[in-house]
């Protein structure tokens, strides 16, 4: 019998027996749920596949397609192959041997028979400014038949012997580049292999991008201000007048954000409306120029964001009980502490959604900055417009677009760390 | 009965028939304009008759003349066009980067019948216009006498609205600045001419609202926001003509440039696109849209056709050309256009 009994000195050993057997219990229960759980995620991805799948399709797929033009470029190797390999050898130092000039004449003319020679010198323009007249040009003279050795013509036009002109082919033979998404930054390569900035008079982007993040700021700061109040105001109301202005909201929300800004275009223009007013009651002595403006653009931009910042805010105002307040009077609080500690933190998920929502919507504007802003009012989206419809230069349109994409995740990515994605209520 | 039915059958047959042979007869041609007055005169001068002649169903689409649609559609393989309507400058990039048609005159007039410079590789000229200068006289008491006038912010204050690109304004800087026309060209070709050309335009640049498409100078004007604008003469004509604004043309220094039609890569019916180009280039067609909108033919023997009313308000009219001009270069654009556009660019940005 006493055999069975366990011993004074067997009860730690035995504490720890069970306790592992303890532990192997609940890894096994643990183990099982989540085979379990693995289950039901399974299905529940299985259902939301096609979405998925489309998603894929239409969105991820042809996102990071264009994206990668940002960094992948393979115009100039594909376009000059003898002439990289002719390059492989070259340290970079004064002038490459003869072999390279007659293989990029020997390139530039099977570029013209392919028909790639624009792209080519487009793309060689990008890197060195007045590469692309001289390009056309020296196919054209080698195109010409002329009897005179292709070497001979390659001399013969300054620009293939001078000093920046070698370093750039061979760096644009690199398929993979960080030539756009520096240019982006208003940075480039420097002769020693080191970053500089480029010359103030052609330095855009960096300058775009703060006015972008500024505007951004305003226009939300705006919206939170003017949102605020009336979400308080629509949260507390009875149910008939808040329903009044609950659609009083919502009915710019559904128009098309073209007409809003054409609408505001005829408020704001010099013998509009506002200016109208303004004069009457005598607030301005003369007519304020409103458009093409940056404070029409924020006045703008603001009515078309108030509803994106009002919602969130709204809709977690509306689940707050009012008897929390009373409580808190009731246990001696003055109306603004209450407001500060039993109200403010409940509503304040509500407002970062809201306030992000905004704030990552605005750096994508296009339309209304370039109906309403002037010329130095233009955000980074114009840009890429631009690039993509103007200049037909894909590769920094795609570099713009990645670097707007980076800086927009990573914002994204400090409010959900300071916040919890699970506390961020949207509507 | 059945007699009556198997009648009807066969009528109903028969119309099925016809229809199905009309159909296949009538073409689509799609034609992608830059829309505005422009494209109501083409409608009416070319697009209506062409489509009665040849029981053609013309398309039209709208677009800022920005050649990234045209590349798209044709990177993409995907070309619902058949012609687009380009300025000069971007049809030598179109037909350098491969996105415009090589175009065989042969199939629509000779070449030695238009107007120097109004007959390209890639794109043959519609017309001939003017970038003049508008201005309200209700609203500026003094006349403007030269387009240069722009640059004189202290006898004409108030915003002024510019074409938001460097094509003319470069130009106009450095006239301003007192280069010879005749020397423009050369001046703009060296560093130091750009960089004299922005000086120049940096004086005013406070002062200018920037315009992107060809119906906004006239809106800008009728809206007052502007005191004085660059334009093109038959859009201010036209708001004169049609809406009884009380806007008047300044002549002097104005620029002379071709609008020129081009066929995109891959383009659906080419032979419909070549039958199109010849009826426009027919001296009679191409003298006919000055009827509806201010601008002259580019062929050389077309002026006798023009109608008696609408020749004195031609760019090219004598008149209109004693007080200097510039015919704007476009090989120059075409060699330079996309640096000067970077620049131009960047410059706007600051």
């Amino acid at each position: 019998m006493s055999a069975l009994q366990p011993s004074e000195v067997d009860r730690p050993a035995l504490a720890r027996g069970r306790s592992a057997a303890a532990d192997a219990d609940r890894k096994s229960v643990s183990a099982a749920l989540r085979r379990a759980e693995f289950g039901d995620r399974l299905r529940s991805l299985l259902l939301a596949a096609p979405l998925l799948v489309l998603l894929a399709l239409s969105f991820g797929i042809p996102i990071v397609l264009l994206l990668s033009r940002a960094v992948y470029d393979p115009t100039i190797a594909d376009a000059l192959p003898r002439t990289a390999a002719a390059l492989s050898g070259w340290n970079g130092q004064g002038l490459p041997a003869d072999d390279a000039f007659t293989a990029l004449a020997s390139d530039l003319k099977d570029d013209q028979v392919k028909g790639t020679a624009y792209e080519l010198a487009k793309s060689l323009n990008a890197r060195l400014p007045g590469a692309r007249s001289q390009v056309l040009k020296t196919v054209r003279k080698l195109g010409d038949d002329s009897g005179q050795p292709p070497l001979e013509i390659m001399k013969s036009v300054p620009f293939w012997s001078a000093p920046s002109t070698w370093p750039a082919i061979q760096n644009g033979t690199r398929s993979f580049t960080s030539f756009y998404l520096l240019s982006a930054l208003d940075l480039r390569w420097n002769t020693d292999g080191g970053i500089e900035r480029v010359p103030p008079e052609q330095a855009i982007f960096v300058q775009v991008f703060l006015r972008t993040f500024l505007v951004a700021a305003a226009v939300t700061l705006a919206t939170l201000i003017l949102g605020f109040p009336l979400a308080y105001l629509i949260a507390n109301l009875p149910k008939g007048p808040a329903a009044v202005l609950i659609v009083a909201v919502l009915l710019p929300f559904w128009t098309s954000i073209l007409v809003r800004t054409a609408a505001w275009t005829v408020l704001l223009q010099k013998f509009g409306l506002v200016n109208d007013l303004l004069l009457w009651v005598g607030v301005a002595s003369d007519r304020l120029d409103l458009m093409y403006s940056r404070m029409g653009l924020i006045i703008a931009m603001t009515h078309i964001q108030l509803p994106f910042t009002l919602l969130p805010i709204y809709s977690v105002m509306r689940t707050i009980q009012p008897s929390q307040m009373k409580a808190a009077y009731s246990l001696g609080a003055r109306p603004f502490t209450a407001f500060r500690r039993i109200y403010l933190p409940q509503v304040f998920p509500g407002v970062m959604a809201g306030c992000l929502l905004t704030f990552i919507l605005c750096l994508g504007y296009y339309i209304t900055p370039a109906l309403i802003g002037g010329a130095s009012d233009q955000l980074i989206s114009n840009f890429i417009a631009n690039y993509v419809n103007v200049e037909l230069n894909w590769e920094m349109a795609a570099a713009l677009s990645f670097i707007l994409l980076v800086f927009t995740l990573a914002l994204f990515g400090i409010f959900a760390r300071i916040l919890g994605l699970d506390r961020l209520k949207l509507v | 009965m059945k007699y009556v039915r198997t009648h009807l059958f066969a009528l109903a047959a028969a119309t099925a028939v016809m229809t199905i042979g009309h159909s296949a007869i009538a073409d689509e041609l799609s034609i992608m304009a830059s829309g505005g007055a422009w494209q109501d005169a083409q409608r009416k001068a070319w697009f209506e008759p062409f489509g009665k002649e040849t029981g053609a169903k013309i398309l039209e689409q709208e677009y800022l003349g920005d050649l990234g649609k045209v590349k798209a559609m044709v990177e993409t393989g995907n070309v619902p066009i058949d012609l687009v309507t380009v300025e000069t400058a971007t049809v030598l990039q179109g037909c350098d980067a491969g996105i415009l048609e090589r175009l065989d005159y042969s199939k629509i007039a000779p070449r030695d019948k238009f107007i120097e410079g109004s007959a390209l590789d890639c794109g043959v000229g519609l017309d001939a216009y003017g970038d003049i200068l508008a201005y309200d006289p209700t609203v500026l008491k003094e006349a403007p006498t030269s387009v240069l006038d722009l640059f004189d912010t202290t006898k004409f204050p108030g915003k002024r609205a510019m074409r938001k690109f460097p094509a003319q304004n470069l130009e106009w800087a450095l006239m301003a600045d007192g280069v010879a026309p005749a020397d423009i060209y050369k001046v703009l070709a060296t560093p130091e001419g750009v960089e004299r050309a922005f000086k120049k335009l940096d004086t005013i640049k406070k002062d200018i609202v920037w315009w992107d498409a060809g119906a906004q100078p006239a809106q800008l004007l009728a809206s007052k926001e502007v005191v004085m604008t660059t334009a093109w003469n038959g859009r201010i004509q036209n708001a004169i003509d049609t809406d009884g604004k009380p806007f008047k043309i300044v002549w002097n220094n104005q620029i002379l440039e071709y609008d020129m039609i081009a066929i995109p890569k891959g383009a659906k019916s080419p032979d419909l696109a070549y039958k199109y180009l010849a009826f426009i280039s027919d001296p009679k067609n191409n003298a006919k849209l000055a009827s509806y909108i201010t601008y002259g033919p580019v062929r050389t023997d077309a002026a006798s056709f023009v109608a008696a009313d609408a020749l004195p308000k031609l760019p090219n009219a004598p008149d209109h050309l004693s007080g200097g001009y510039l015919v704007a270069d476009t090989e120059f654009w075409g060699d330079y256009g996309e640096d000067l556009v970077k620049r131009f660019n960047a410059w706007l940005a600051q």
